[in-house]
């Protein structure tokens, strides 16, 4: 017959501050375990948002960014005449010609930070639907004028409404006239500006930088081919939500550094939840004498304790969550050295980040809980009794 | 003295929670080491001379916008300037780019220059000729030859994305360096030449040595007043407030660090303390008899909080050993194109972290050893359950 769960839970009552200690230990892993994730989950919940599965990337042949790219006004005129591109109302195929370069915008603490600039046509907002205007207004074709995502308008003092800054060979002065909300996508962290004013400043109006595509669903793959063995250019096709998910690899050293973190941690907060196990062992001697007298048997005196160590680190769990969790409202920025540039996105504390932590907790507290519990299974009555 | 042979017996004296707590106190110690290290060699290393004597000049716009290549010419004439080289990125990609082995910079650069301006390339005199006289030859950092398995006479071909070809090298020299050993360097004659048919009219970047200290922020001055008002601006700045800006592409890492060694620290002050408050509770009755016994409250607290420090004190010095062999086998390691080559725990940090680790063991047990010093000697002796 198996200990009633209550007796677990009433010991931990029984011993607060030790309970709470111990639970904070744990929480303060599962919390940087799950702010790690929820970076990385950010990430690449915003570069997952920004491509759509029928979108087409093309790029010249050789590059591994949008920024080292280079394809010109005469290939998008073959480009979007290939057979397989979806239509909008006014028949025009949708095919957008973008420009993006970098420019430095001064960050808070006085650190440059490299923002991708990208200069755009009407072909390429009805491509990317997940982004609309937030504030202001869109910029106006022919002027200088950009509209900024909302998350550098929240960091930037020099992207927000109004301000004018200088950029672009030309030197010319922009303004900046609106913001846009891209959801959590990776536009959020971009300048976007029309393409042929943008392509003059840099003085490269024949040079741009890349060529998106909306393929009829299920031509992507012999869009992507078609295009690849035309001789007429010579570029790299490839769905867009993978160029985004290659992206990710930039994220790998924090990743790397935060999961080790959190390992170290985590057998530091084992041998913890050990030590505080061994001591409710000790402490409870005759209780546990008692508990067998009574015909509990070894089995059952083994499982209680190893759960009560596990409810001590899913509490230390949730509170490690619940401390992570005001981290939804902070976004961060993470650089990427193919693009050589800053993507700004929010921490993404989600319900599967949030279960990956209650499971490291659980484990945490199994493993710390085992030896103890079973040093008080195999106590001999008599001597768990006698003890004090 | 009789206090302190008292204080060890006491930490020895339940030896399973001694080692466990020792143990939970080094696994975060030897985090802590390890960020600490990282924190010291990304924000507080000291410019090494050379180093500190080195400017790098690029487009105001962003370091993906070129600079016309007259420009080098005109910085060479700055008051001050001992020399100046293209430090043309190449980028383009080595063999498939996916793996992340195979990223690594590329720059263009002028050899006879180079070796002026950064002294820190170690090579041997025969490399410095060859790769000053073979056009198509270039130099790699030895960390970075270790990892491709590249040795001297071994072929690279590099493809081409900002410029427009395929590149053949032959590697001619492997340099070595306190700090970076992990690019690659060819003439930029080469690529003058192949790209350009030697019309190349643009650097993406310039490094220059200063001759001495005191030209270092007049020269910085000189070179974007020089540019202010032509069609491209610069921005001229050192070589150590050049490498932040590629330290901010790994994420806001001051923050990261930070934070984590906060709750590193937080964590090594909450098992410390958890000990204490369990053994002090277990001892009520031991510290009655101390006081019959004539042991001052003073006594009594140096006696708790000193087993507190040694325990910590034991964990720190055990975490910072561990710490070492991380960042030993961190030291060959990279994050992205930035290497980790002069990561290290130096004397400072190390005292730095027994200072830590004494003040931790203190704090945690200030509330239980105050608790035990102030309690009567009757209420001790009554409240052994």
């Amino acid at each position: 017959m198996p200990i009633p769960l209550s007796y677990s839970v009433r010991n931990l009552a029984v011993r607060r501050v030790t309970t709470v200690m111990t639970a904070l230990g744990t929480a303060l892993s599962v919390c940087v375990l799950v702010s790690v994730m929820a970076l990385v989950q950010g990430l690449k919940t915003s570069f997952e948002i920004a491509g759509n599965p029928n979108d087409v990337l093309v790029m010249r042949k050789g590059s591994t960014s949008e920024l080292t790219s280079v394809i010109t006004r005469a290939n998008y005129q073959d480009i979007k005449t290939i057979p397989g591109i979806v239509k909008n109302a006014q028949g025009q195929p949708l095919a957008s010609l973008e420009m993006v370069t970098i420019i430095n915008l001064q960050g808070p603490d006085g650190q440059d930070m490299n923002v991708n600039v990208r200069g755009i046509t009407p072909i390429g907002f009805d491509l990317r639907d997940q982004v609309h205007l937030a504030a202001g207004r869109w910029f106006e074709t022919g002027k200088r004028e950009v509209v900024v995502g909302k998350s550098l308008a929240d960091r930037f003092p020099s992207a927000r409404i109004g301000h004018v800054d200088r950029f672009g060979r030309a030197g010319g002065s922009w303004t900046v006239v609106g913001i846009i909300d891209g959801g959590r996508s990776v536009f959020n962290g971009e300048i976007w500006a029309d393409l042929n004013q943008l392509s003059a400043d840099f003085r490269r109006a024949d040079y741009l930088s890349s060529v998106l595509l909306r393929a009829e669903p299920g031509q992507e793959q012999a869009m992507e081919r078609s295009l690849e063995h035309d001789p007429r250019f010579s570029v790299l096709a490839q769905p867009e939500q993978r160029y985004y998910a290659d992206q990710m690899s930039d994220a790998k050293p924090i990743q790397f550094m935060g999961i080790l973190v959190a390992i170290i941690m985590a057998v530091g907060s084992v041998f913890a939840a050990m030590n505080t196990m061994y001591a409710a062992v000790a402490r409870r001697s005759a209780e546990i004498g008692t508990l067998r007298v009574l015909g509990f048997s070894r089995g059952s005196i083994l499982s209680s304790f190893v759960l009560e160590s596990v409810f001590l680190a899913v509490l230390g769990g949730a509170i490690g969550c619940v401390l992570a969790l005001p981290l939804n409202y902070v976004s961060t920025d993470v650089g990427s050295f193919s693009t050589w540039s800053h993507f700004t996105f929010n921490f993404d504390v989600n319900t599967a980040v949030m279960l990956m932590g209650m499971l490291f907790a659980l484990f945490i507290g199994a493993v710390g809980g085992f030896l103890p519990a079973r040093n008080a299974a195999n106590r001999q009555i008599i001597a768990a009794l006698k003890a004090r | 003295m009789a206090l302190i042979s008292l204080i060890f017996r006491n930490a020895v004296r339940n030896r399973r929670r001694s080692i466990l707590t020792i143990l939970s106190i080094a696994a975060s110690f030897c985090m802590l080491g390890v960020l600490m290290a990282m924190y010291s060699m990304f924000f507080l290393h000291q410019a090494s001379p050379d180093q500190a004597l080195r400017l790098i000049v690029r487009n105001r716009i962003s370091f993906t916008q070129p600079m016309p290549l007259s420009f080098e010419n005109r910085i060479r004439a700055i008051p001050g300037v001992r020399a100046v080289t293209t430090y043309d990125y190449f980028g383009g990609t080595y063999k498939d780019a996916r793996d992340s082995n195979n990223t690594f910079a590329r720059f263009a650069v002028e050899p006879e220059m180079l070796y002026i301006v950064h002294p820190d390339y170690h090579l041997s005199d025969a490399e410095k000729y060859t790769f000053s006289h073979e056009r198509d030859s270039c130099i790699i950092g030895k960390t970075l030859a270790d990892r491709l398995g590249l040795k001297i006479g071994d072929r690279i071909t590099l493809v081409g994305d900002i410029f427009n070809v395929t590149m053949n090298f032959v590697v001619r020299g492997i340099y070595t360096s306190e700090r970076n050993n992990e690019d690659m360097f060819f003439q930029f004659e080469y690529l003058n030449q192949t790209a350009f048919h030697g019309n190349q009219s643009f650097s993406l970047m310039y490094q220059l040595i200063a001759d001495g200290p005191d030209s270092v922020a007049p020269i910085a001055r000189a070179v974007d007043d020089m540019f202010r008002n032509s069609d491209t601006q610069t921005r001229t700045e050192s070589e150590q407030s050049f490498t932040l800006g590629i330290i901010s592409f790994l994420g806001n890492v001051k923050m990261f660090l930070l934070a984590v060694c906060g709750a590193l620290t937080l964590t090594v002050l909450l098992v410390s303390a958890n000990t204490m408050a369990m053994s002090v509770r277990e001892r009520v009755s031991e510290v009655g008899i101390l006081k019959t016994l004539g042991f001052s409250r003073e006594n009594i607290l140096i006696l708790i909080i000193g087993e507190s420090v040694t325990i910590a004190l034991i964990g720190g010095v055990l975490g910072f050993g561990l710490a070492e062999l991380v960042v030993g086998a961190l030291r060959n390691a990279r994050a992205n194109l930035i290497s980790l080559h002069s990561l290290q725990i130096s004397p400072q940090l190390a005292l730095l972290g027994a200072v830590l680790a004494i003040l931790v063991g203190a704090a945690s047990s200030l509330i239980p050893a105050w608790g035990a010093a102030r309690r009567g000697i009757i209420d001790c002796l009554r409240l052994a359950d």
